[in-house]
Order: C-alpha cells, then structure tokens, then sequence
C-alpha cells in the first residue's frame, strides 16, 4: 500500500477537535447517552475514518463535530472556531465556508445540473467559484463530459462523484461524510474513496468519514473506533483485513463481557 | 377497505385540512344562500299575507289593449263603479284605494328611505280599518296628513307637527293629524306611508274622483268566491277584473319567492364558481396523496387488493372528507344565513321578522354538494391510484413522479384554445343578442383549453420571471425551478386563482368601459347644464318646468314628456319638449334635414326613421292617446342614443292631447354655466322639494358611477369567496411540496441555506405561482372583456374600451399578496424542519 509517511504530518496544525463531548438524550430513568465524554483530533490533511457497531454514537460524532446537531457538554472546534457557542445562523455560515458534506443519498438537487450541483454552495454564499481550482477538481473526479447532466440521468456512482466534487469545489477546511459509499456496489464505492483519498494525498484536505465497511475504512490514514459513545481504540495506516480483525475481536470481547 | 381508508383519512388529517376547509367554503356558500334566501321569501310572504286580511275581493281596471290607431289605456274606477260593489248583496264594505309616489322629509329637510319605497294614499272616511290609528284624527283637506308609526319613530315627528312632504311638485307642508300602524309589506319593509283624506289623495296622485283599487270585504256567511261572482255580475266585465284576496296573496307570495329565486341563483353562480375552484384543490391534494402513498398502495395490490378495491378505498376517503366538510359546510352556512339577515337590517333595509328557515332540502343540498364534489374530483387520483403495479412495493427508491407525455394534452389544449377564441372573434363580429350564445360557448372552450394548456404555458411564463428571482440569489433561483418541477400541479394551483381572477378582470375591464361609454354620451348629446327630475324616477308635475323656466338665470329650459301614441297600427312613444329651447340643449348630430322642433315639424331618431321609412321631409300621421290625430312632419333625423332617442315634437301639440301631462325630466340651461349658487338658486325655486333632484353633469356621471361602483363592490365581495378557496389551494401545494421535499430542504441546510433563505425559497415559489395565475387570470379577463364590449358596443356608439390599468396592477399586487400570505405557513416549517431528521427520513 501507501508509502507516504504519515508520521511526518501528526505534527501539523488540527482542522477539527471535540474535547470531552458529551451528547445524552431523555432524563432520569430513560436516559441515553450518546456520546460519553469523548475526545478527539481531525488534524489537517488526514483521511479519518469512524467506525463502530450500531448504536456506538459514530453518526452522533460526526454530526455534532460538523455543526449538524447540538451536544449537551463538552466543545467542539472546527480551525479556530468553538461551535458551542453559535446560534443556527453562524452554524449555518461556518458549514456552508468551512465544511463539506457528503451524505449516504440525497445529496443532490434533482432540478440542478451536475455542474450546478457542484457549485451550490458557493451560490449560496454568492461567491464565484475559482475556476481552475473547479476545473481540475472536475478533472479527478472525471465528470467533464457530465457536467450538464441532471441527477435523474447520472448514475448512483456518477451521483455520488457529483457529492465529492461539490464538497471539495469549495475548498472547505473539513469534509464530513456519513456512510458516502453506503449505496453503492462495490467498484462504484472503491472509485469514490479513491477520490476522498487523492483528495487528502494530492490536495492537502481534510476528510473525516463514518463508516461500517472494513474496505472504505481501509482507504483512511487513520481509523477511529467507538463503542457506546466512548473512543475505545484508534489504527494507523489500517487496511481491511486489520479493521476486520480488529472487529472480530472487539465483537468478540463484546459479547463476553 | 373502508377500515384503510378511514385510517388513512386520519393519518392525514393535517393534510386533508385544506381539502376540507375548501369544500367546506363552498357548500357554507351554497346553503348560507339557501337558508337566507327561504328566511327572508318566508318573512316577505307571512308579512304581506297579512296585509290582505282585509281584502275579501279586489277590483281592479283592465288594460284597455292598443288596438288600431287607438292607445291602450287603463280605463278610470269611478265613484259609480265603487257604489256599485259596495251595493253587492254579499258585501260587507267597499273601500276605494288610491295611492302613488309621496316623499316624506325628515326634520332636516333630507328624505326619508330610499325613493322607491316612499308610499301615499287614501284614509278612508272617518275611520279606517286598514289603518288603526294611535293617535290624532282622520285628516281632512290638504293641510292634514297621517304617517305611520315607524316612519315618525325614525324621523321624530308627533301629531301636530309640520312635515315637508312632496308628492310630484311642488311640496306641501301640512300638519300631521294622527299617527297609524300598518301591516303594508312596503312599511315593514322599510319604507314609509303618508295618508290623506280620499278627495285630496285622488287630486294628489292625479285620479280626480277615481280609484285604483277597490276593496269589498265579504258579508259573514259569504264566502271570496261567492263574493267575486257577485261582483262580476254586477260591474262591467269589459272594464275591470275581480280578484279574490287569497289569490292576490298567493300571488304576491309566487312574485316574492320568484324574486327571491333570482337572488338565489344570482348567489348561488357564484357559490358554483368557489366550488369548482374548490375541485381543483381536491383533485391536487388527492393526487398528491396516491404520489406519496404509492409504495403503500402497491403492497395493498401485492397483497390481493384489486383494482377497484384501491380506487374504492381512495373514493372512500373522498368521501369522509367530503361529508366532513358538508356538515361543517352547512353549519357555517346557517351561520353566513343569521349573518346576512342582521347585516342588511344594520343597513337600514328593514327586513320583516320571523325564524331562521332551514328546509331538509337546504340540508340535502349541503351534504349532497360536500360529497359529491369531493368524490368526482378525487376520480381521477383515485383511478391512477389503481393503476400502480404492485411491484412499486419492492421497489427501493423512492419512485420519482412520473413525468407522462404533456404532448396529447397540449394537443386537446390547444385545439379547444384556438377553437374558444376563433368562435369569440367571430361573435364579435356579430351584432348584439346574435352573438351573446357564441360568445358564451366561445368562452367556455377557451377557458377549458387554457386549463388545459397551463401545464405547457408555466414553463415559459416562469422563466419569463426568472430575470426578477435572479436578484434573490440562490433561493430565486431554486424556488423557479420548484415551481417548474411538476407543471401539472403548478397549473392547477395557478388555474384556481386563475378563474377568479379572470371574472374579476373581466368584470371591471366591462364595467369601466360602460360607464365610460354612457358619460360620454351624456356629455356628448347633453348641453344643458342641469337635469331635474324625480329622485325615484316618477314624473313631475308640469310646474316643476314653469317654476325651472322662471328662476332667475335661467336662459333656456324644456321639459321631456313622454306620451304613447299609434302610428301606422304601432304604439311609438313620442317625447314633448320645449321646441324652441331644445336646440340649446341638446347637441344632436343631425343626419339628414334641419334640426326643428315647432307646430307639425318633429325630428326623429336614425333607428325609429329607419324601422317606419322615414327621411327627412316625410309626413305621417299620429294618433295621440285621447284618440285624435294629426299629420306631422319629419323635419330632421338625428342620430339617436341611450339617453335621448324617439319622435320629438313641441310640447304645444302634444299636451292638450294627454289626460295627465307630466314630465319625466326637465332639462335647464343657464346663463352662467353650472355653479353652486345657480343649482341652490334652482332648488330654492323647486321649494327645496325633497323628492326632486337637481343634477348637474358631473352629477349625473356620479350617479352613474356609484351605480357601477355598487354591482362592481358587490361583485367582487362574491368573487373573494373564489380567491380565498384558491388561496388555501395554494396553502395546500405548498405544504405537500415541503413535505415531500424535506429531505432536499434538510440537505440545503446541511450545506449551509440558511433560515431564512429556506424561507425565501418556498415564499418565491408561492409568489411565482400566484402570479402565473395573476397573469393568466388577467390576461384571459381583458381578451372577454374587450370581447363583450365588441358585443355592446354594437349598440352603443360611443363604446369604447377602457383597460383599468390601475386596477389591473391591484389585481396583480393582489395575487402577489396571496402569494406571499399563502406561503407564511409553509415556509415557517420548512425553516423549522430539523435538518437531520430531515436528511434520514427515506
């Protein structure tokens, strides 16, 4: 695999980072709590994956972190900025300048262009795009010939590369994608990761992913394990067979304990 | 099945919310007019019952049928006539009525209730049982006079008082004898009634020693019948006819209720117009309904269900809904019923007591109305909705709506569009009355193929728009494109604002281009500068024209008289005026001959010369109405209009000739031009008569535009009924679309659409909406009102149309305001759609 030492880059700046972030629902007797004091770093120009089983609080992780959803303690700072503080409207802005989403489906609006698609969130914030930056974005994820395609003639894969190139055309500080390969089969998946994983090797992003598939998480520089909203391990440089080992056995310890 | 329906009417409560409360306007409508209309007819007809207790047999003079060169005439009850009934064996008493136009003033001078319902007659010796006096006497003489009791409640007047009162001239002022009350329809209804002795009221209203009516009640033991063939018998049968008091009070009730039937239809159009608006709402919201419910649906057919049964199950929900609203419809119409009543009472029309009527068929009518429109709307979603295979079950994704051929329908649209107008076009060419059925079907087939083509016209109508959402940046942009996204539900919404729009357009484009059309004749062909007459259009008395023609300033006056006449075995009405002055006062456009007006000359009007053959220095001969004839000249042919038309001849011949001269208008030139000073001069002469109007032009073009004013106002209040069903329409498409969109919404948000642009959005796509509807609505009510116009201007020469530019805008503002007013509700909760609940919801 990748030969590029990753070690040199733990030294750089963090782009995202919750610290003791707790998330419970309810009161009293039908309290849950979803995430359970955790703490973590997104540093920049890391591909992060985040895995665990159902119910483990990874999806409330993201969505917190990415200015999704509220917690109930702790903080959460994308660059400089502390979200617990803001109200909807700058939550709102700091998505749209700082972060990039890639959902598992529905990512795009079926009345725009692929092209307008990419663009919306530079529409939204009324800026023009950089065209070269648009243009070689466009280049990677080999969209050229596409790009006045309406969603409903794309296929899930080319949809989903539309998503990628949306996220990145803005030249977010963080991309967050929840589950990007959930839908799609196999080789459709493995061409979208490659593009996340160019995307941090080639052009310094940052991109933090959920995920439940050993093989997406294989394509990450560093993979993040939770279970019942607590961090319980984290790999470097992991590859499938690892992250499926290393699930066996927490599964394994799981049903024991 | 029923089980699954009522389920699902439930589960869908919010949403069928509007479906109902549309449904539900229209059938308050229908049955508020039906339960106001049967109250009122009930009251009017209970009322006036009464008022013929007193009337066993009623004999009245028979119409003396025009016959050769003699006019018809109504031959004069006489006193003999009177003694002759009174001497019946089975009467009781025989009283003689007079009655006719008596204004009565109130302390200030002004008169009171409207002209129209300003009653006088006779009180019938020294007591009268028609008329139970409260207080005071019989009156005797012209310096006496008796009021009814709620007329001198109102005005303040007690016996004793002075009372201004005018009957066709000049005013009177006697005192008043005594004060009565009365069951007289016309009293309770409002108006007023001013008795004077008999000799004074026959000279009053003309009748010198005559009557109206007389009134023979039975002996007891004689009954109506035996009553009224005892008085065949007796009277001349050739001069007068009997009629028993039951038949005059079924018949005063059949006028009543027929009168009323009309009001009732009137209503109950536009009561139609809001609900087949309504039908629109119903078949989106149904239609929507099956969309969203299609995997739901497919598995009920996976499952067994068969076709019908799943078209059935949607009729059935049609129908919960349409009952729903056909109650709630019917209670609010009771409601609207009481609300109407108390509301023309506040106005001052006194409308006579009595219960609140609510027949079985009002509420059959309701319930019938509710359901029946609700289901067929819902036929069509229902039939889609059983044609849905039951492998969309399985299906995963979510299956887009799908998109069929627009092609057949912009066919049928088109071709129904093309044939409307080419069918209008023609009738206008047509003249009057022929061209008024084309013009209807013409109408029809356009607005139906309209319907039918607003799918295809949205596409290019809204992009016409786009330029103006540019400004609002991402969220104009977005909202353009939702409103195109389903171009058959954009159309149906826009089609419900669309044809109240197009009433209201056409209407006031018609009504402006008429009043327009009659001021200008009035200033064209009038020079006086003052028109005097009746305020309720009764005749004056002939010294009204002598005290005109003597008032200070005064340079030229005539009186218009109208007289009928026979000439060449047709009755032609002939108008007497002054002949010298009538050139100064008219400015008529002289076709042929000169323009003169004295001894055997008159001038004739283009279309009475044409249907006679007439030309300028033709003679005829004219038989006047006490049967003498004379030979007269046609000196000059003008061309005639709405206000002054017919054979005009001087006054001089004509008056000896009429039994009771009398003058509908009198037309005053002066020297100094119209001023306030020369009409109070005017009005002072005439002894400040209540009853008699002093007009000048710029008053009579205000009289005619407060007419206008009042039909369009009243026009418009039915027609918001229309807009308001149409709004909650919009309402409707509004919040399915959030609905079905909220996971688009919800990924807007997630990269960065704020709330307020989300707002925005849905709030330009509604505005967009309304004003595709504005437009269409707008443009299709001028093209009908310019084709009506076409219709009466071939009568009218000096029609013309008139757009109502600012109206127009109004108009337009209005749909806009809809617009925005319609999305308030929906906008907020797309805003407030939480944005990972939003995302998640498959």
């Amino acid at each position: 695999m990748s030969t590029t030492p990753i070690a040199d880059r733990r030294t750089t700046s963090v782009a995202a980072r919750a610290t003791d972030l707790s998330k419970i629902y309810g009161q009293g007797e039908t309290q849950v709590v979803a995430l359970d004091r955790v703490t973590v770093e997104f540093r920049q120009a890391e591909f992060t994956a985040i895995m665990g089983p159902s119910g483990s609080g990874k999806s409330t992780l993201m969505h917190c972190v990415a200015g999704l959803d509220t917690f109930s303690s702790g903080s959460v700072r994308i660059g400089d900025t502390e979200l617990g503080s803001l109200k909807d409207k700058q939550l709102t802005k700091l998505r749209r300048d700082k972060i990039g989403f890639i959902f598992q489906a529905f990512n795009l609006l079926p009345t725009l262009t692929a092209l307008e698609n990419i663009t919306l969130p530079m529409d939204i914030a009324g800026r023009k795009p950089d065209k070269q930056w648009l243009d070689s974005v466009i280049q990677m994820v080999g969209l050229r010939d596409r790009l006045g395609h309406r969603p409903s003639q794309l296929s899930g894969g080319q949809q989903q590369r539309v998503a990628v190139a949306r996220a990145l055309a803005s030249r977010p500080e963080i991309i967050f994608g929840d589950e990007p390969t959930g839908n799609l089969d196999s080789r459709s998946g493995a061409e979208v990761l490659g593009f996340l994983r160019n995307s941090v090797r080639e052009l310094g992003q940052t991109v933090v992913m959920v995920t439940h598939d050993p093989v997406a998480a294989s394509y990450a520089d560093r993979v993040v394990f939770l279970a019942d909203g607590r961090i319980v391990d984290e790999m470097y440089r992991p590859t499938a067979e690892t992250v499926l080992d290393f699930m066996k056995q927490f599964d394994a310890k799981g049903r024991t304990s | 099945m029923f089980r699954t329906a009522l389920r699902n009417v439930l589960a869908h409560k919010a949403r069928l919310l509007m479906t109902v409360l549309a449904v539900m306007l229209g059938v308050a409508f229908v049955s508020g007019t039906l339960v106001f209309t049967n109250t009122i007819s009930d009251a009017y007809q209970n009322s006036s019952a009464k008022g013929f207790e007193g009337v066993d047999v009623a004999v009245q003079a028979r119409y003396q049928d025009s016959k050769g060169d003699q006019v018809g005439k109504v031959p004069d009850l006489t006193q003999a006539v009177l003694d002759k009934a009174a001497k019946v064996p089975g009467a009781a008493s025989a009283t003689g009525v007079v009655s006719g136009f008596t204004a009565i003033a109130d302390k200030d001078g002004k008169l009171i209730g409207g002209g129209w319902q300003s009653e006088g007659g006779n009180y019938w010796g020294t007591k009268d049982a028609r008329y139970p006096l409260v207080s005071g006497h019989a009156p005797s003489g012209r310096n006496e006079v008796l009021i009814d009791s709620r007329t001198a409640e109102r005005a303040g007047y007690q016996v004793g008082d002075t009372v201004r009162i005018s009957v066709d001239g000049p005013v009177l002022e006697p005192t008043i004898a005594g004060i009565f009350t009365t069951d007289d329809g016309n009293v309770t209804a409002g108006g007023s009634l001013a008795l004077f002795d008999t000799a004074t009221a026959q000279q009053l209203f003309g009748k010198k020693g005559a009557y109206d009516e007389i009134d023979v009640t039975a002996k007891a033991g004689t009954g109506q019948a035996a009553l009224k063939s005892q008085l065949d018998a007796a009277l001349p049968k050739k001069l007068v006819e009997t009629t028993t008091g039951q038949k005059l009070a079924d018949d005063q009730a059949e006028q009543i209720s027929s009168s009323m039937s009309g009001l009732r239809q009137g209503l109950l159009v536009f009561a139609g117009i809001a609900l087949f608006v309504g039908t629109f709402i119903i078949a989106n919201t149904f239609t929507m309904l099956v969309a969203q419910r299609t995997k739901e649906l497919a598995l009920l057919r996976a499952v067994g269900a068969s076709r019908r049964q799943v078209t059935r199950s949607v009729l059935i929900e049609a129908f919960v809904v349409g009952a729903v609203a056909g109650v709630t419809g019917l209670v609010a119409g009771i409601g609207i019923g009481a609300g109407l009543r108390s509301l023309l009472g506040s106005l001052g029309a006194t409308v006579p007591d009595g219960p609140l009527v609510i027949t079985p068929g009002t509420v059959a009518a309701a319930l019938a109305v509710g359901v029946v429109i609700t289901m067929l709307a819902a036929w069509l979603p229902g039939r889609r909705a059983a044609r849905i295979p039951p492998v969309a079950a399985m299906s995963a994704l979510h299956s887009a709506p799908t998109t069929r051929s627009l092609v057949l329908r912009n066919t049928i649209g088109a071709l129904f569009s093309a044939a409307g107008a080419t069918v209008i076009v023609a009738a206008t060419t047509m003249s009057g009355s022929d061209g008024q059925a084309p013009m209807g079907l013409g109408a029809v087939l356009l607005i139906i193929g309209v319907f039918v083509l607003t799918p295809l016209l949205s596409r290019p109508l809204i992009a016409a728009a786009a330029p103006l959402l540019r400004g609002f940046g991402v969220a104009g942009k977005l909202a353009r494109q939702n409103s195109v996204r389903n171009p058959r539900r954009t159309a149906a919404t826009a089609s419900a604002l669309m044809i109240g729009l197009t009433l209201i357009t056409g209407m006031t484009v018609m009504a402006g281009s008429l009043q327009k059309s009659i001021d200008r004749m009035a200033s064209a062909a009038i020079r006086a500068d003052y028109v005097v007459s009746m305020a309720n259009g009764n005749a004056l008395s002939p010294d009204v024209a002598k005290k005109v023609a003597a008032t200070d300033g005064v340079t030229a006056s005539s009186p218009l008289s109208n007289s009928p006449s026979r000439i060449d075995g047709k009755t032609e009405f002939l108008t007497g005026v002054n002949g010298s002055a009538i050139g100064k006062l008219t400015d008529l456009t002289v076709d042929s001959g000169t323009f003169r007006v004295a001894g055997s000359d008159v001038v004739v009007d283009d279309d009475t010369a044409k249907s006679h053959g007439w030309k300028a220095g033709s003679a005829f001969t004219v038989h006047y109405e006490d049967g003498k004839a004379q030979r007269l000249t046609v000196a000059a042919v003008y061309e005639g209009n709405q206000l002054i038309r017919g054979i005009m001849l001087d006054s001089a011949a004509l008056t000896p000739h009429q039994s009771d001269p009398a003058d509908m208008q009198v037309m005053v030139k002066t020297a100094d031009g119209a001023s306030s000073a020369t009409k109070d001069r005017l009005e002072k002469a005439l002894g400040s008569n209540p009853a008699i109007k002093v007009q000048d032009k710029q008053d009579l073009s205000n009289s005619i535009a407060q007419a206008f004013t009042l039909i369009l106002n009243m026009v418009y209040g039915l027609l918001a009924m229309a807009v308001i069903v149409a709004v909650l329409g919009v309402i409707n498409t509004l919040a399915m679309s959030v609905f079905e969109r909220s996971q688009e919404i919800g990924m807007l948000r997630a990269i960065g659409l704020d709330r307020k642009a989300v707002k925005r959005m849905v709030r330009l796509e509604s505005l967009v909406i309304s004003l595709f509807g504005g437009v269409l609505g707008i443009g299709l009510g001028v093209f009908f009102g310019w084709a009506a116009g076409q219709l009466v201007g071939a009568k009218m020469p000096t029609y013309e149309l008139v757009l109502p530019w600012a109206r127009m805008a109004v108009f337009l503002l209005l749909a806009g305001t809809v617009g925005v007013l319609a999305a308030l509700w929906p906008a907020r909760r797309a805003a407030k759609l939480n944005v990972l609940a939003a995302i998640k919801s498959e």
